[in-house]
């Protein structure tokens, strides 16, 4: 006889007991205001299992995946393999931490509003903003949220975004905007990044803002300051979409005087988990405050005088102010941004210029190693941080250069036609910490025996 | 034992961290070959802090949380049910995590084969006709209903401005209604917590897109009119929206598609066991009709001679609400729960509900005031109104619970009630849990009317006590700044 996995406690005797004490002498007493026709007869669904047919199960679907232990990756765009140090996996999965709620009751969830403050404080520092929230669901969503505060707070119709942002976070940004009577407008790019001078042409006084992403979907560094100012000069507010990874060497938005910043925390102590869970920040400059979308953490006194954590201005959330509210985000991403918390601790002020190194040497490096082979050439040569994109000669396909790596262990970059039809056989490569010369070396190798 | 910010016990020159040597070449003195105005001025003032530092800090910040793990935790509407351990591990598993979206359809078969016949059994369970898996949280799945909504009546020929939505509604609801550029018109329940048909039907008329509706409701009530309410609803030429926050009493009893719901979000994070993880993440799949699948976002998996690939191409669809997929750790969490309840579990999850809900109802309501009755579904709402005589509020009571190692229920809502406490107790407590809240609850009554000051001040038991939280909202404390400390 069989074992299956039960997870409710009360045997048949308790349930006796308990069904006594409410007064009916079955389950179905309790279900009369459902209509009876509604009740269901089956349910369609496989068997139970034990805890060990489980974890069997799970791990061949597990091994049906190519994963990037056993492969050697050179994907990046907006999902990104950095090293996890073990502290992080180890400190998150305590269930004190993982198992409650949203700390509602501040008096015994210190431990989950202090560590939001603790976020909340490493990323103004990172970004050299003023403030930040406790986390949204991911970059995409923190962009859109970012329009929507300069909509209103502009009272203004148009927002203004660039060809070089990330294309499913331009896609989000579109789904978000529908809506709301608004115009999306792209600004072309030129060389990869941002054309100041078709920004120049689109922007006007009815622009409420302007996204820019820096390093930016190809990678590139975007000119910020010029764009800055344009955008300031044309009273719109400037939302920078930003890697933290980068920052520990790179300019912070608040260093270019951003209004607001976004972005995602997956690269600082996330795994990449086939896109999501991730996590996006939203930071602004104190004047929008109150406008701001999703949770704060403040730090306050109890009534002993002693310094105490808790949820704080939450006049802008949905449970108090429902449809007035700044936005409808209650749930949002909150372990993944304790995750990136503990990560910040450990890398600490040395250890993020340090690995923001690392990754500018090693991808500048593969860059130079695969650009010194015939029918490869930079597509854009312009500064980046840890991606870049090659162009390569047409006699060699893109897609039968990733089958041959990936057949030597090596899963190639994002064949960048997937979201810019225009540029045909062009490579976008990330190269981070996790990759040693070796790997880089073994791939040029490996490249220039295909093409 | 209050712990100290993780920035008061740096000390400059500590790390915690070990990074391989470059071994690239690098030019000498060229520390990095970008041009200056891309660089940082300033560094940032991150903890300079040993391994060590770093582990006793989190463990102890751990150990100031109540949690599902260390706690009775009846937080209604939450559904704060036990997370099972063995689907922690099997969603760790290296093809999940370290599994990049932008790898081709071949290379990730296991994991599209999870999404795929996760979102059959939630076809299944909650008799819709298709699901979207991207939604982060309920509130994201609400936000792409009403968008859905919109591009509906639009492809029918008409826009339509407002959406209903009943008082006892989730705030989330209209938040998300009114995100979407919609108006609300507030519903107000009947004398029973129910709605109100006569004013449901006075309250439609053309322009009405949707009903949003929870069910079983914020009070723990069936709405034993579902299908009257959806017949009002349909002549109308409007949608019927479920908010399936409140699912746990349902598996395997009824079907919503089997009630006129034509669109639905499930909390993967309540119902299907997944962490809360202090605030997330979540996953918020959203359910729909066949009339409705062509705008749901893109893109979708699809089963072609026994492999899976996503699609991305629907004319019709509100578009993408996600970069890449949704949060797949947490869709997977949710397939391993189901596949190892299978289907003699998944009615034993919702009895297992009704029974501890009410159970733990007809055990309190000899003494507390229970206004809609003892009988319900998931969960149910007591009122502490009549302790205001002797001076005590709903939240003295939540706070002296906590000291008695209780998580307090959920207060002041839904807010058709006055001082409300709103208790869920999930169908994964032993009958002994719920008999040992039950004597707190009664000790704290009687305490009530013998020494109401401890109540007032409660609680002492716990790291800290009643905050300030008018001058947190008044001068905002939000971030450690050197200079200030």
């Amino acid at each position: 006889m069989p074992v299956k996995i039960n997870y409710t406690p009360n045997t048949e005797s308790d349930i006796k007991l308990m069904l006594k004490e409410i007064g009916v002498n079955s389950i179905e007493d309790l279900l009369v205001d459902i209509p009876e026709g509604l009740l269901c007869k089956q349910i369609n669904i496989p068997t139970g299992m034990s805890e060990m047919e489980l974890k069997h199960s799970l791990k061949s679907l597990s091994d049906k995946n190519a994963n990037l232990n056993k492969y050697t990756s050179y994907l990046g765009a907006g999902a990104y393999e950095h090293f996890v140090p073990s502290v992080v996996d180890h400190l998150s999965s305590r269930g004190e931490f993982y198992t409650c709620y949203t700390p509602y009751q501040p008096e015994v969830s210190q431990g989950t509003l202090q560590g939001i403050y603790e976020f909340q404080s490493m990323m103004c520092e990172l970004l050299a903003m003023d403030i930040v929230n406790a986390s949204m669901y991911d970059g995409s969503s923190a962009l859109a949220e970012a329009a929507v505060l300069a909509i209103r707070h502009k009272q203004k119709k148009n927002v203004l975004v660039s060809k070089t942002v990330h294309p499913e976070y331009r896609e989000v940004l579109s789904t978000y905007l529908q809506e709301l009577d608004v115009k999306l407008i792209e600004i072309e790019m030129e060389n990869g990044i941002t054309s100041v001078s078709d920004l120049e042409s689109r922007i006007d006084n009815n622009t409420a803002c302007v996204l820019i992403q820096t390093p930016n979907f190809f990678g590139c560094l975007e000119e910020t300051e010029e764009l800055v100012e344009l955008t300031h000069k044309n009273e719109a507010l400037f939302v920078a979409c930003v890697n933290p990874m980068s920052l520990g060497i790179i300019k912070p938005p608040g260093e270019y005087d951003a209004d607001i910043a976004v972005g995602d925390i997956q690269a600082l102590g996330n795994y990449i988990n086939y896109g999501g869970p991730h996590a996006g920040f939203f930071a602004v400059n104190k004047e929008f405050m109150r406008k701001m979308p999703g949770r704060l953490a403040g730090a306050t006194t109890d009534t002993k005088g002693r310094r105490a954590f808790t949820l704080t201005l939450q006049t802008r959330e949905q449970h108090i102010r429902r449809a007035k509210a700044t936005s409808n985000i209650c749930t949002n991403q909150q372990l993944l941004a304790l995750r990136t918390c503990i990560y910040l601790s450990t890398l600490g002020k040395a250890g993020m210029i340090d690995i923001g190194n690392l990754n500018i040497h090693k991808s500048h490096y593969a860059m130079d190693r695969l650009c010194e082979l015939d029918g490869i050439e930079p597509l854009l040569n312009k500064p980046f941080f840890n991606e870049f994109a090659i162009k390569i000669s047409d006699n060699c396909k893109i897609e039968e250069l990733s089958r041959h790596l990936f057949e030597s262990g090596i899963i190639g970059g994002l064949d960048l036609s997937h979201f810019y039809p225009d540029i045909n056989n062009a490579m976008l490569l990330c190269v981070t910490e996790t990759r040693s010369k070796e790997d880089i070396d073994e791939l040029v190798l490996a490249v220039s025996n295909i093409i | 034992m209050l712990e100290k910010l993780i920035f008061e016990k740096s000390s400059p020159g500590r790390t915690a961290y070990s990074l391989p040597e470059c071994d690239v070449p690098v030019e000498a003195n060229d520390t990095t070959p970008l041009p200056e105005r891309f660089l940082r001025k300033n560094t940032a003032e991150l903890p300079e802090v040993a391994e060590i530092d770093v582990v006793r800090h989190f463990t102890r910040l751990s150990q100031l949380n109540f949690s599902v793990d260390t706690n009775f935790y009846p937080l209604g509407s939450c559904t704060m049910k036990y997370n099972p351990k063995v689907n922690e591990d099997v969603s760790g598993y290296e093809g999940f995590v370290n599994l990049h979206p932008y790898q081709n359809n071949e290379q990730c078969q296991g994991i599209l084969q999870i999404l795929y016949e996760l979102e059959k059994t939630l076809i299944e369970i909650c008799g819709m006709d298709a699901f979207s898996l991207q939604p982060a949280a309920g509130a994201h799945g609400e936000f792409i209903g009403m968008l859905i909504s919109h591009a509906y009546h639009v492809k029918n020929g008409r826009r339509r401005s407002k959406i209903i939505i009943p008082d006892s509604a989730h705030g989330t609801n209209p938040a998300s209604a009114s995100m979407c550029g919609f108006d609300i018109v507030e519903l107000k329940s009947n004398s029973q917590g129910l709605i109100d048909l006569e004013m449901l039907k006075k309250s439609m008329d053309n322009d009405v897109a949707a009903l949003m509706l929870t069910n079983p409701n914020t009070l723990g009530l069936f709405e034993k009119d579902i299908l009257k309410i959806a017949k009002i609803v349909h002549d109308a030429g409007a949608l019927l929206y479920l908010d399936g926050a409140n699912m746990d009493a349902m598996l395997g009893i009824a079907r919503p598609g089997d009630m006129g719901i034509d669109m639905l979000h499930l909390n993967l994070h309540k119902t299907f066991s997944t962490p809360h993880g202090g605030g997330g993440p979540g996953s918020g799949p959203l359910g729909v009709v066949n009339e409705l699948v062509p705008f749901l976002p893109a893109p979708r998996i699809i089963k072609k001679n026994n492999s899976y690939e996503w699609k991305y191409i629907f004319p019709y669809s509100i578009g993408r609400v996600k970069p890449f997929y949704g949060n797949t750790g947490v869709l997977i969490r949710a397939y391993a729960y189901l596949l190892s309840v299978g289907y003699e579990g998944l009615r034993k999850i919702s009895e297992g509900a009704l029974i501890n809900a009410n159970y733990l109802s007809k055990k309190l309501s000899d003494h507390i005031e229970i206004p809609y009755g003892t009988r319900c579904m998931h969960e149910f709402v007591a009122s502490t109104r009549k302790l205001k005589a002797n001076g005590i509020t709903t939240l003295d009571i939540a706070k002296r619970l906590l000291d008695y190692g209780f998580h307090s229920p959920t207060i002041y809502f839904p807010l058709i009630v006055t001082d409300a406490l709103m208790i869920e107790p999930t169908d994964t407590e032993t009958r002994e849990t719920l008999d040992e809240f039950v004597e707190a609850l009664i000790k704290i009554l009687e305490e009530a009317k013998t020494n109401p000051e401890i109540l007032k001040n409660a609680p002492h038991n716990t790291p800290v006590s009643r905050l300030d939280e008018v001058q947190a909202a008044r001068k905002p404390d939000l971030r450690w700044q050197k200079d200030f400390s």
